[in-house]
């Protein structure tokens, strides 16, 4: 049995140590927002922060996040839309929205460390995310002007 | 991916990790995971038992002791290239690893043991005269990294031994990072270099560019001895052996190599 906090709950799962957190969440927990798109590193469409560091959730052993904690960006809504979120929707940053939940989580980590990163910074943190639709600046565009700069 | 049901052992002290590792040589070593799970996934691993580094205590982290750098097995690339006291040139080859997500997960001990020819940190290891750490129940022996890879991913480390730390030596002169790749996240790389010089050394190391990670010693003397550039790069393109693959052919690396080199010293 791994026990963890998943978006501030308790929870706990019965799969096998070496499960990929991606199918514990998904399957077990039902948190769908982490996407599959390559299964092996290369996408960032499963990534999930834990203890608030954006990790790929399809490398993952589930053993791993014993006792520690995980957020998958059904837990960056909580309480309120998160800003990067609403920048997100203004700046039409989404399209088929697959590739979304994973640049959302990997933008917020961002965020938290760097409020106000430069496009380049922008680009370096999200290195790991493949959009096939958006051509990327608007992504990008959301990211850096996310967090309303002081006047 | 096929279900995996192996046994994990999940050892807190260094002492049960040596001891599992003793009694199960079979075992996967498990670390960051970031090349196991490609491996399982890709269906060419499939452990019969797993025995977990992550949440072992005292294998994560940098400390300075005496004249040295310990760095331990488990720390990140994330953790690396964060620290102050860690050499600019490793900083540098810890943030090519992948994009960031696999840098918070993917360790040093890993990079070193997977022992792909292409593991972007090898030839920083090699140019800063490191020291690798190698543990068991039998006891505790140091490798300097020049000595550990042997042939295509065939290392010094026994099959009852575990990396537990890397020590770097307080090193003189200026160094120099290079990976050239198709592009700069995620890439493999196509050449590494790392080199370094001050009075009287010279150490030029490159990845990718054979069946292990290597030191081109004769370009080095060359070098110490003050022969012209010229000189220098053409015994780098001949001690190298690289390798044709999909990724590029043996003639560009080789020319590749010398020009990275002559860009340095130029
Ligand atoms: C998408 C993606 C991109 C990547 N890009 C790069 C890149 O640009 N450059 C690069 O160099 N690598 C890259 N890698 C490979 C990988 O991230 C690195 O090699 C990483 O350092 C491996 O560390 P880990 O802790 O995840 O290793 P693990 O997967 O846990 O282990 C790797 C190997 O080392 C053994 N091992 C681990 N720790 C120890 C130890 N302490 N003692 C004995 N054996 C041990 C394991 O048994 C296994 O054989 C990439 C991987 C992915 C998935
Ligand atoms: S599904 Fe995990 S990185 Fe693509
Ligand atoms: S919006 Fe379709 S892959 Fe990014």
């Amino acid at each position: 049995m791994t026990r963890f906090r998943c978006n501030g709950m308790d929870v706990q799962t019965g799969a096998a140590p070496m499960s990929r957190l991606l199918d514990v969440l998904r399957e077990d927990l039902r948190y769908t927002g982490p996407k599959e798109g390559c299964g092996e590193g290369e996408c960032g469409a499963c990534t999930v922060r834990i203890d608030g560091e954006p990790v790929m959730s399809c490398l993952v052993p589930v053993c791993q996040v014993e006792g520690a904690e995980v957020q998958t960006v059904e837990g960056l809504a909580q309480p309120v839309v998160h800003a990067v979120q609403s920048a997100f929707l203004q700046h039409g940053a989404a399209q088929c929205g697959i590739c979304t939940p994973g640049f959302l989580m990997a933008a917020a980590a961002l965020l938290d460390e760097n409020p106000h990163p430069t496009r380049e910074e922008a680009r370096v943190a999200l290195a790991g995310n493949l959009c096939r639709c958006t051509g990327y600046q608007k992504i990008v565009d959301a990211v850096v002007r996310a967090i309303a700069k002081e006047a | 991916m096929l279900a995996c049901t192996a046994p994990v052992i999940r050892p807190r002290t260094l002492r049960d990790a040596l001891q599992a590792r003793a009694d199960r040589p079979d075992a996967t070593v498990l670390a960051g995971g970031t090349d196991v799970m490609v491996y399982m996934e890709a269906g060419v691993l499939q452990p019969s038992a797993v025995i977990d580094l992550w949440g072992c205590h005292g294998l994560r982290g940098i400390e300075a002791r005496g004249n040295e750098l310990r760095i331990g097995a488990t720390t990140t690339h994330s953790d690396l290239a964060r620290d102050p006291r860690v050499p600019a040139v490793l900083r540098e080859s810890a943030l090519t690893v992948g994009a960031v997500q696999i840098q918070n997960r993917g360790t040093v001990g890993g990079n070193i043991c997977n022992s792909s020819p292409a593991g972007d940190t090898l030839p920083v290891w090699l140019a800063l005269d490191a020291d690798f750490q190698l543990s068991s129940v039998r006891g505790t022996r140091r490798v300097a990294a020049a000595d550990y890879w042997r042939g295509y991913k065939q290392t010094a480390l026994a099959t009852d031994e575990l990396l537990t730390a890397i020590y770097l030596p307080e090193v003189e002169g200026e160094a120099h990072f290079r990976k050239v790749g198709t592009r700069m996240a995620q890439a493999i790389s196509k050449v590494i270099f790392c080199g370094r010089r001050s009075h009287g050394v010279a150490r030029l190391a490159f990845g990718a560019v054979g069946p292990v990670p290597l030191r081109v010693r004769a370009a080095e003397d060359a070098l110490v001895a003050g022969a012209p550039v010229s000189e220098v790069v053409r015994l780098v393109r001949e001690g190298i052996v690289p390798i044709d693959d999909v990724r590029s052919t043996r003639d560009y690396r080789a020319r590749v190599s010398g020009n990275v080199v002559g860009r340095w010293l130029g």
